[in-house]
């Protein structure tokens, strides 16, 4: 009968702790690139951003990032797809929209981007038309961008907080593209009013957009299918001081106060 | 089409804590992969759940949106959910997105089951 094989003795030299493989994993990893590096920003606490061209650019600068942790509504993922054909390869949809991403957006609403187009880490700034001829100012992040998808993430302030993923793939039969949004209303006020009439219009400027690009692939009238699902019906209570940074009741003010700050200008440079 | 690149792996630690053990790429491809996993964990009354990434090679955003959505459904369990394993890549990431303020990052296994325990 073979002897049982008899476990090595375990010198101090041989002995390796979990804390030592920890450390080793770790500088292992720490040596590995990962594929996905250079597609994602680098982190950052505060959003900084320039002026631009034509855009109020107010609620943006030195906001936090807010995910939809940090939310208050109950979280919706909506998403909204069409396909485009078996001649428009996923690579292109999405190089086609990251180009053209501000003219797809319905009239009235204004997207100003970086100079580099959508980069990770870009910051772009906002106007949307709320209705009464008041414009919501408010910005985006850039938070992920590769070939075939990218993904902007909202400030403080944001009507929502979460993020918004467009990406294309390749099915059996055609190339799909879809806008994906994982999101909470940001706080209190935005909950009413995503409620009353927010998520329709938010449908509305999604299925409108998508639209716009397929015409910009040269499939115009493609049909845009919209899937809504209640991922938590909670709300954070906890996040209701999100109230505090809210864009639309700022931009209503600064919309209110535009005379008397554009008048008080004047007179500091008549000084 | 290519299917996810990613296996998940449930190993019971104790009564009440599981550890899944995430190799490969998490994308949004692999939800059904992640959900089968915590179905398998949370099925014997787990009520803390750590996510090992030393395995971890690719994550894109549509993973941190499933890690998000698994969160919800731990919450909804009131089961504790905590992390380990991340490169400093990938902590940047968790805290970039803010991620990290609901799933507790440790730098290794004992301090994950340890944390979840208090």
């Amino acid at each position: 009968m073979a002897e049982p094989a008899r476990p090595e003795a375990a010198g101090p030299e041989r002995v390796t702790s979990a804390e030592q493989i920890e450390v080793s994993v770790r500088e292992a990893q720490s040596d590995v690139v990962p594929r996905d590096t250079g597609r994602w920003a680098a982190k950052v606490d505060r959003l900084e951003v320039e002026q631009r061209a034509g855009m109020r650019g107010t609620n943006v600068a030195g906001r936090r990032l807010t995910g939809p942790v940090q939310g208050f509504g109950k979280m919706w993922q909506k998403t909204y797809r069409m396909t485009v054909g078996d001649t428009v390869t996923p690579e292109a949809a999405i190089a086609t929209w990251k180009a053209h991403f501000p003219e797809l957006w319905p009239k009235g609403n204004r997207f100003a981007g970086a100079l580099t187009g959508i980069s990770p880490g870009d910051v772009a700034l906002l106007d949307l038309a709320i209705g009464g001829g008041v414009k919501l100012s408010t910005g985006v992040f850039v938070l992920y961008a590769d070939d075939d998808s990218f993904t902007l993430m909202t400030p403080q302030g944001h009507m929502f907080a979460g993020w918004i993923t467009f990406s294309a793939e390749r099915t059996e039969s055609a190339t799909a593209v879809q806008a994906q949004v994982l999101m909470r209303a940001n706080d209190p006020l935005y909950e009413v009013a995503m409620t009353f009439g927010g998520h329709r219009k938010e449908d509305q400027f999604w299925a409108q957009t998508l639209t716009a690009l397929g015409e910009k692939l040269g499939v115009p009238g493609t049909e845009v299918q919209t899937r809504t699902v209640c991922v938590d019906s909670k709300r954070q209570w906890r996040n209701a001081g999100n109230i505090w940074h809210n864009s639309m009741v700022r931009s209503v003010l600064q919309t209110l106060a535009a005379p008397f700050t554009a008048r008080r200008r004047r007179a500091q440079r008549a000084d | 089409m290519d299917g996810p690149v990613v296996t998940m792996d449930v190993r019971h630690v104790g009564d009440a804590v599981a550890v899944v053990d995430i190799k490969g790429e998490v994308t949004s491809a692999c939800e059904p992969i992640l959900m089968s996993a915590y179905e398998e964990a949370g099925g014997q009354g787990t009520s803390r759940l750590v996510l090992n990434f030393i395995g971890l090679e690719y994550m894109n955003s549509g993973g941190i949106g499933m890690l998000v959505t698994l969160l919800v459904r731990a919450n909804r369990q009131r089961q504790k959910l905590a992390a380990y394993g991340l490169s400093d890549h990938y902590r940047e990431i968790f805290e970039l997105t803010r991620l990290d303020e609901a799933i507790t990052i440790y730098d290794n296994e004992a301090s994950a089951l340890v944390g979840v325990a208090t």
